[in-house]
């Protein structure tokens, strides 16, 4: 609601000090709920102002129990349908319920490099001071496969 | 009150916010900071992986040129970027800034795709255009990637997460000198002290400060994410940097309620959005859209003038308005009559219109299956949204900045202490992508690449200022301390007056603020409540109301770190409020009919094309309304 941590699947992330979704979450709104003050549950996660979740999915799709789901916004939103994704290393899979039973299903490209290898640096001419003065940036212009930069004409 | 640690931070360079644009800044000045022997380090409230408006993802990259000619079509030169741009913004627009963010923008792209962002191409590899700008992708690891490669030049030693900036740093010799910043983070007890030479401040836009359609559980599904609230806008302003435009607010139209997007569905599926009586809605209010020409006759029409259309649609009882996506499904049948083809052609089609939302808003994915509707088969309503700042998008909010040395207009050379480009009216203070206004259009590559100009440029004053220390005392920082925290102390002494603590006579929740300054601009100040019109009374009651605000915004009390956030966010929101009123009162025109019009002066007057920017004393508690001329570079 809208996002929402199933209670048998959470397992607070095996109490290490940070949780996946609370790490992630863009605007702070996954808690691990300690003592079971909240929940009925000690370590069990859940979301602390739903009415701020944009249904980014980002906790949804880091949490490695799969624990999180989200239920579209009540205020607009009939019940009984779910978009929920498995996001892979190089492509995601989503599957889609419609509130009448219909089930869709697809599968997109996410990135074409492994994760960590990016080396954003390398393989350019290393800086020097006096490059400051002119307008060029990081690569340019060759990365742009031009000759040189447009200036007014 | 319990104690809280105090951090200090020094580095050259400091980078607050690692959105699109705080990204692009690290990738930038990490590379020069290299052979200038500097310092950067980074501070997001969030954890830069799924930050900001791309926490989602993308579906298209919207701005790029193509200079190289490796596009399927359309392949276009900044000049012509740059008359576009002006067109859409109703005439107004600073040409200098976008022809220097076009130039650059294709470099951007091409560092996405060597990362790994997949973008269409196609067998000759060229890259998928969808429009005349547009890049298709899919891109649901857009700023993961982004982020990826920040993370890698700066090092994570110098990446802050989970930290709330507050206030900038004014010099105390230098008065017209930014020299740091300072926050406190949601994870543990601590408040933090960063001091720079140059220092970007780039958190994003603002939405909350009108009031979002849906009241209930989907408060938070406003098109604009609910996570940036404005700090951007309000610390420049405090700051005593001159903001521009802050009345052309963003008006979404969109997929209503769920706020799906529409680009692919008009550019790519030439998708056909008619009125109730299944008529097209566009080009029939002539007689009343002829009075924003010349603008309004050019091609494409520009966002106001076309989301105006939707108003005096709805106006003359002809909405719902409906995006026919099952017309496109209908021309796809009509155009591929063999039946293994059409089948084919329809599944790409269904991969593609679902990856749209998929990618980017997945509530809309999730509205349609919730409502039964398959889009091959129905179609569903569009509406305008509730108003927003973002500088990137198709508005103008920002603060007013240096441009390029080969591109800016004379005129507005002396408007600045320095030639830094995107340095904004005080020294050592640089924004880029939401950040910097009356240059629209940016979107995620625009954004990345004019963090990328103000990196290189932050790192060029901060190697010109070899010599300078920042002069800020420990009376001033013990004295930010205090007000940071004083939600949190106002909380812990008062709340146990009451049986409650969210009723009080003492102080008011973030929350509460937060409805207060929504009613007031939403009812008051042109938001959807009032089909986005305003008038200069009612301004006059918002300004008189939003006084009060501000004198609230100290009363303001938070039970822990998450409310001291919100208490925070809503602060930053009365400011943008602020300013935004205050510059709808002094233009005398309405020259962006479908984000705001003025009901007292319902119609363009080229007499006042220029800019109308703000700027506010803070010791002297004094705003400054100032005109700037426009100046045509092409
Ligand atoms: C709904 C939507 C759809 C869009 N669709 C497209 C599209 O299809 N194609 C396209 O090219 N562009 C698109 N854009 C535009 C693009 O997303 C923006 O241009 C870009 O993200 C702006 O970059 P930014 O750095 O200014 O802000 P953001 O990327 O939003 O980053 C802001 C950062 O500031 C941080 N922050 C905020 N407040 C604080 C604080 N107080 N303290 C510390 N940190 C803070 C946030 O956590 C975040 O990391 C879209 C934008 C939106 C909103
Ligand atoms: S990430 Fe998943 S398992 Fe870990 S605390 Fe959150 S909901 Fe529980
Ligand atoms: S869906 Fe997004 S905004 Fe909502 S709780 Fe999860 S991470 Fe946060």
């Amino acid at each position: 609601m809208p996002s929402f941590v199933m209670r048998e699947k959470c397992d607070g992330c095996k109490g290490q000090d940070k949780t996946a979704c609370m790490y992630i979450c863009p605007n702070d709104l996954m808690k691990l709920d300690k003592d079971g003050s909240v929940t009925g549950v000690p370590m069990k996660a859940y979301n602390q102002e739903p009415a701020y979740c944009w249904e980014c999915y980002s906790c949804v799709k880091i949490c490695p129990q799969q624990a999180i789901d989200v239920r579209g916004y009540a205020d607009f939103m009939p019940l009984g349908a779910a978009s929920t994704p498995l996001r892979g290393t190089s492509d995601i899979m989503w599957t889609i319920k419609f509130r009448d039973g219909r089930i869709k299903r697809f599968k997109y490209p996410i990135r074409t490099t492994t994760e960590g290898s990016i080396k954003a640096l390398e393989g350019f001419p290393e800086a020097k001071v006096e490059g400051l003065s002119n307008q060029l940036l990081l690569g340019e212009p060759d990365i742009m496969g031009v000759k040189e930069l447009p200036t007014r004409k | 009150m319990r104690e809280f640690a105090t951090e200090v931070v020094e580095s050259d360079v400091l980078i607050l916010g690692g959105g699109m644009g705080g990204c692009g800044v690290a990738l930038e000045a990490a590379y020069w900071a290299k052979a200038a022997g500097l310092s950067v380090k980074l501070v997001d409230k969030a954890a830069i992986d799924r930050s900001g408006a791309i926490a989602m993802g993308l579906s298209a990259i919207n701005t790029y040129m193509g200079q190289d000619g490796k596009v399927t079509h359309d392949q276009h030169t900044p000049e012509e970027f740059v008359e576009y741009v002006t067109n859409d913004q109703m005439g107004l627009t600073r040409q200098d800034l976008v022809y220097d963010m076009a130039r650059h923008v294709d470099s951007s792209v091409k560092h996405f795709d060597k990362w790994g962002l997949p973008i269409w191409k196609d067998e000759a590899g060229n890259y998928s255009k969808s429009g005349k700008w547009q890049v298709m992708i899919s891109g649901e690891s857009y700023k993961v990637i982004v982020a990826e490669a920040a993370k890698n030049a700066l090092g994570m030693d110098n990446i802050y997460e989970r930290i709330v900036i507050t206030h900038l740093l004014k010099d105390e010799k230098d008065p017209n000198r930014v020299c740091g910043a300072v926050g406190f983070s949601t994870r543990e007890d601590k408040f933090y002290v960063f001091k720079a030479k140059a220092v970007y401040c780039g958190m994003g836009g603002a939405v909350g400060i009108f009031r979002p359609r849906s009241q209930g559980e989907a408060l938070g599904r406003s098109w604009y994410p609910p996570f940036n609230s404005g700090t951007t806008y309000a610390l420049m302003l405090l700051a005593g940097a001159e903001l521009t435009q802050m009345d052309v607010t963003f008006v979404p139209p969109r997929f209503k309620d769920s706020y799906g997007p529409v680009g692919t569905f008009f550019l790519l599926f030439k998708t056909p959005a008619l009125d109730a009586y299944d008529q097209p809605y566009v080009f029939s209010y002539l007689s009343e859209t002829d009075n924003w020409a010349p603008y309004s006759k050019v091609k494409p029409t520009p966002t106001p003038v076309r989301n105006y259309e939707m108003i005096l649609a709805t106006k003359a009882g002809k909405a719902p308005l409906m995006m026919h996506t099952e017309g496109a499904a209908e021309r796809i049948k009509k155009e591929t009559p063999d039946p293994k083809e059409q089948k084919k052609e329809l599944r790409k089609f269904e991969n593609e219109a679902w990856e749209d939302f998929l990618d980017m808003t997945i509530s809309g994915a999730t509205n349609w299956a919730a409502h039964n509707v398959d889009p091959l088969e129905k179609p569903m309503e569009i509406m305008t949204g509730d108003p927003v700042f973002i500088g990137s998008h198709a508005s103008s909010v920002g603060a007013w900045c240096c441009g390029a040395e080969d591109l800016m207009p004379a005129e507005y050379k002396a408007d600045f202490p320095g030639q830094y480009n995107l340095m904004t009216t005080v020294m050592g203070l640089f924004t880029g992508a939401d950040g910097v206004g009356a240059s629209a259009h940016k979107f995620s590559s625009g954004s990345h690449v004019t963090g990328r100009i103000a990196g290189k440029a932050a790192v060029k004053l901060a190697y010109d200022s070899k010599d300078y220390t920042p002069a800020v005392s420990d009376e001033t920082i013990n004295k930010l301390k205090e007000t940071v925290l004083r939600p949190l102390a106002l909380y812990e002494e008062k709340s146990t007056y009451t049986t409650t603590p969210d009723i009080n006579p003492e102080y008011v929740s973030p929350n509460m603020f937060m409805f207060r300054l929504q009613k007031i601009m939403g009812e008051n100040a042109g938001g959807w409540e009032t089909l986005y019109g305003t008038s200069d009374k009612m301004l006059e009651q918002a300004l008189w109301k939003l006084g009060l605000c501000g004198e609230d915004t100290e009363k303001i009390g938070a039970a822990d770190l998450h409310d001291l956030e919100r208490a925070w966010e809503n602060i930053h929101r009365y400011w943008v409020a602020e300013a935004c009123a205050r510059t709808r009162m002094a233009r005398k025109e309405s020259r962006w009919p479908g984000y705001y019009h003025k009901y007292d002066y319902l119609k363009l007057d080229e007499g006042q094309k220029h800019f109308v920017n703000v700027k506010y004393d803070v010791s002297k508690k004094e705003w400054e309304v100032i005109e700037r001329p426009m100046v045509p570079i092409i």
